[in-house]
This record gives C-alpha cells, sequence and structure tokens, in this order.
C-alpha cells in the first residue's frame, strides 16, 4: 500500500539518503570490478609492453617539469615558513629536519600525486572518453582486442611504476630547494644543513612515501581509465568524464594519504 | 535441401530501459549475398549490427552464424566467431594515435608491433585495393579527409580475409561524388572477395548500388524484404514512404 502524502513527506529525505547510499556502494562495486578486470588482465598474456612503455614516458618523464617546479618551489617556502615560524621560538636550527620530513613523509608524495592527477588522469578519460563516444574501442573488440588489456592495463601498471620514480625526484629536488633558500637567503651554513638533512632522512618514511605514490599512481590512471571508458553522450561526455576523473583522483589520493598516514603512525 | 543461411536472427529483441529497439527481428542473410538495411533513425539498425557482432546482448531471441549459436559466447569461442567479421564504422573509428599503417593490419596484430615489413607491406597491399598508394602508411588519420579515412577504414576492415563485413552508414558525411566512389569500392570488394556483407544505411542510392536485397527495419520488425529492383515499386507503404521521403503515410 502506498504510504499517505504526509507519511511519505516524512520519509523523503531517508529516501534520498537511502538512494545516494545504494548509488554510493553501486559506484564503488562498478570500479572495483572494473579495477579488478582490468589487474586480471595486467598478469595474463598477451602483453603489450610497447604500450606500457609509452606510458611509462607520457606519465613520468613528460611529467617531471611541472612535477620538478612544484617541489623546488615548496621546498623553498616550506624552508622560509619554517624559518618565520620557528624565530619566535628562537628554533630557526629546524628548517633542514622540517623540510626533509615535510617533503618525504607529505607534500612529495601529496604534490606530486596532484599535480600528475591534474595532467594525468584528465588526459586519460579525455582520450579513452573520446575513444568511447567515435567508436574506436567497438572497432578494437571487432578487431578481437581485449580493451582492458590493450588500453587500461598498461596505464594502471605504467602509473604505479612513475609515480614512486617521480615522489624520489621531487622528494630530492624539493630538500634542494629549501637548502637553497636557506643558504642563499636566510644564510645558513650549508654542510650544518645538509648534515641536519641526512640526520633526519629516514628509510621508513622512504618506504612509506613510496608505497603512498604507487597507491596514488593506482587511483590516478585508474580514475583516469574508469571515467573515460563509461563516457556515453558526445563531446559533453567526454567533458564530464574528464572532470569526474580528476576530482575523484584528487579525493582518492587525499584520502588515501590520511588512511595510510594514520596507519603509520596512528 | 537449401542452403544454410550465413547469418540468421530469429525472433531478437532488445529494449534499453523500457524502450523496445528490436521487437522480434527476423532476418536470413544467405552466404556471398549483400544485404542492406534501410530504417529511420532510430529504428534499431545499428542495434541489430552490434547484436551478431556481440558488442550487445539482445534479450531474448536467437542468433546463428553459419548454424552456430553466438548469443551467450564469450572468450575464446566469441573471439573465433568475431574473426569471421569485418566491420566498417560510420566514423571510420579509426585509432587516432596510431599511422595509417598500423591501423589497417591492426586486426591482423592485435595491436602488438609485431613483424614491421611484413604489416607494412599488407597495409600497402589492401590500401591500393581500396585506392590509395602507399604516400598515406605513415600518416596519421586525422591528415586524411573524410573520403580517405572512410578508405583506410575499408582497407582495415578487409585485411583480415573476413567471411562477412558489416558496413555502419558507409556514405554518410561523403560528397555524391565520393560516396559513389565508396559504394564501388564496396561493391567490387564484396564481388572479389566473395564475402557476406550487410549494410545500414539512409541512403536510398547507395544501398540500390550495394545490396542484392533490401530490408525495411520500422518500429524493431522488418516490415519488407525484397530484390534492390523493387525498392522503388515495393507496393509496401512504408518501404514507398521512405523512399521517397515523404512527411505523410504509416510512418510517424
Amino acid at each position: 500500500m502506498p504510504a499517505s502524502k504526509p507519511a511519505a513527506a516524512l520519509l523523503a529525505p531517508f529516501t534520498t539518503i537511502g538512494r545516494a547510499i545504494i548509488a554510493m556502494f553501486a559506484a564503488v562495486g562498478r570500479v572495483a570490478m572494473f579495477a579488478g578486470r582490468a589487474l586480471g588482465r595486467a598478469v595474463t598474456p598477451p602483453y603489450y609492453p610497447a604500450r606500457f612503455f609509452e606510458q611509462l614516458a607520457y606519465i613520468g618523464w613528460f611529467s617531471l617539469p611541472v612535477v620538478g617546479l612544484t617541489a623546488i618551489f615548496t621546498g623553498a617556502a616550506l624552508a622560509q615558513q619554517i624559518y618565520t615560524a620557528g624565530s619566535r621560538f628562537s628554533a630557526q636550527s629546524t628548517v633542514p629536519a622540517v623540510v626533509v620530513i615535510g617533503m618525504v613523509r607529505e607534500l612529495g608524495p601529496v604534490l606530486v600525486g596532484l599535480m600528475v592527477a591534474g595532467r594525468v588522469s584528465s588526459a586519460m578519460a579525455a582520450e579513452i572518453g573520446t575513444m568511447r563516444v567515435t567508436e574506436q574501442l567497438d572497432a578494437l573488440t571487432t578487431l578481437r582486442t581485449d580493451s582492458y588489456r590493450y588500453l587500461i592495463a598498461p596505464r594502471l601498471i605504467a602509473a604505479m611504476v612513475a609515480l614512486p620514480l617521480m615522489v624520489l625526484a621531487a622528494n630530492a629536488i624539493g630538500i634542494f630547494g629549501g637548502w637553497l633558500l636557506a643558504v642563499q637567503k636566510l644564510h645558513f651554513n650549508s654542510a650544518g644543513y645538509l648534515a641536519v638533512t641526512r640526520k633526519y632522512m629516514s628509510f621508513d618514511d622512504f618506504q612509506m612515501a613510496m608505497v603512498k605514490a604507487g597507491v596514488f599512481g593506482f587511483f590516478i590512471a585508474l580514475m583516469g581509465c574508469y571515467h573515460g571508458y563509461r563516457t556515453s553522450g558526445g563531446a559533453a561526455g567526454v567533458g564530464n568524464a574528464t572532470r569526474n576523473a580528476v576530482v575523484s583522483a584528487f579525493v582518492l589520493i587525499l584520502a588515501s594519504n590520511f588512511l595510510i598516514t594514520a596507519m603509520v603512525f596512528g | 535441401m537449401a542452403a544454410q543461411p550465413k547469418i540468421l536472427l530469429t525472433d531478437v529483441t532488445k529494449e534499453f530501459a523500457g524502450n523496445v529497439v528490436l521487437d522480434g527481428l527476423n532476418l536470413a542473410i544467405e552466404p556471398g549475398e549483400s544485404m542492406a538495411i534501410i530504417g529511420q533513425s532510430g529504428s534499431g539498425k545499428s542495434v541489430t549490427l552490434k547484436c551478431i557482432l556481440g558488442l550487445l546482448r539482445p534479450d531474448s531471441g536467437s542468433i546463428r552464424i553459419d548454424g552456430a549459436e553466438v548469443v551467450g559466447l564469450r572468450g575464446g569461442a566469441q573471439d573465433r566467431m568475431r574473426a569471421k567479421f569485418g566491420m566498417l564504422f560510420q566514423g571510420s573509428a579509426l585509432f587516432d594515435s596510431l599511422p595509417v599503417w598500423r591501423n589497417v593490419t591492426f586486426g591482423l596484430t592485435q595491436g602488438r608491433r609485431v613483424d614491421g615489413t611484413r604489416m607494412r607491406a599488407i597495409a600497402e597491399e589492401n590500401l591500393e585495393r581500396v585506392g590509395l598508394d602507399k604516400r598515406v602508411l605513415n600518416l596519421r588519420p586525422s591528415e586524411l579527409s573524410g573520403g580517405m579515412q572512410k578508405r583506410v577504414a575499408l582497407a582495415r576492415a578487409i585485411a583480415p580475409r573476413p567471411e562477412i563485413i558489416f558496413f555502419d552508414e558507409p556514405t554518410t558525411g561523403l560528397d555524391p561524388i565520393r560516396a559513389d566512389v565508396i559504394n564501388d569500392l564496396i561493391v567490387s570488394l564484396v564481388d572479389d572477395l566473395g564475402v557476406t556483407a550487410l549494410t545500414i544505411t539512409h541512403d536510398m542510392a547507395s544501398a540500390r548500388k550495394i545490396a542484392h536485397r533490401v530490408a525495411m527495419l520500422y518500429q524493431g520488425k522488418i516490415v519488407w524484404i525484397g530484390p534492390r529492383d523493387r525498392l522503388y515499386d515495393s507496393g509496401n507503404p512504408y518501404v514507398d514512404q521512405f523512399v521517397q521521403g515523404r512527411a505523410e503515410g504509416p510512418i510517424t
């Protein structure tokens, strides 16, 4: 029996919330199935090594300039902030320690993740989405080529390999940026600064940064590919897919960063 | 005993969110025959092709290729079935990121970078069949005109020497002269290669030139089927209205 009008009005907020929760679980399920299918194809032949190396170059090598610039400015700004804040408590000497810890544990992985997500997730979603609306994905299928194997798996694996390497580079460049500012502007002793940096550089922190980078790489490629693959509705659909890919990659990077940090230090 | 149809669709139905697109479709195409399906936009022509190719799964009914049921095929069996097909897509659907010669040989390599010298030779031979020379081998699809893209897509469709070729609106977007060139190419390829062909089109000139028989699809059913010479005197009110392009008639 249908609910009476007042009862229906009373239930409306719960209905809306319930629908949203069901839709969220359905979306998580679809993404999980998509990821599982792609990873399954990644570990079984036939493989596409040329596609993997193309993606590795695109995601890694060609993102290096933007990542390098971000890291050097962030390292330098961090050094300046710590120096200014530390001077209130006569704690200026903490600059090298905070720069190395801040870059390696948080800023390096997160900034690289966000920069690469902006550059790569959007491009993947746009490329695969355009392939969807121009029937190129159907053409792949009729030419007996598994689109997960040919398009998705190489991108996922390449992003998971490229991100840790880029985070390593970003950490080094960020620490260099902090050192440059400290020595040139704040008149730190170079040898002393480097000695403190080495002292606070921990293998465990690097290990955590690499884990974060691998996870971020996976999410960046997954969101780009997933939203591109599910594109519908022509040019507007490609635009929506691109936006959704970037936004969801950002959210997943920040959420997983928190979870990994909480698990390690919690 | 009559020869087994190459493609046989029996009572095929397909709906999308309550919208019935195919409503008990029945169609038989003989080996070596060229069939054209005409009908309004949204009448289910492309859905029919996609159901046969396994890109969409019908809600009910049977689709047989060489007598073997293909609805529900998966994995290797579906792959072997698809090896029988070539497809010319409406917008050509060439892979933007690959040069012309890799596009043409994609069906032979499944995108793997193998045997480059031999593949280039195969691409050259197939491009020659569609009236293009080797100067286009290294060009990207975006560097070609619409007509040339159609020819490259045609070369890609025939390169693996399929038994059946589907043509989805092969002349859409082309001027009448280029459209006729593509029609001639299709006729000669179908004759030379001895393939079974299924074309969906709005272009009556194309249907009359390419096909041995023409079928009219309306509201998910075949409402008329007959030889191409009868297209303009079919005696069927739906076909008459469609081929004459009249707004008045049973098609609303």
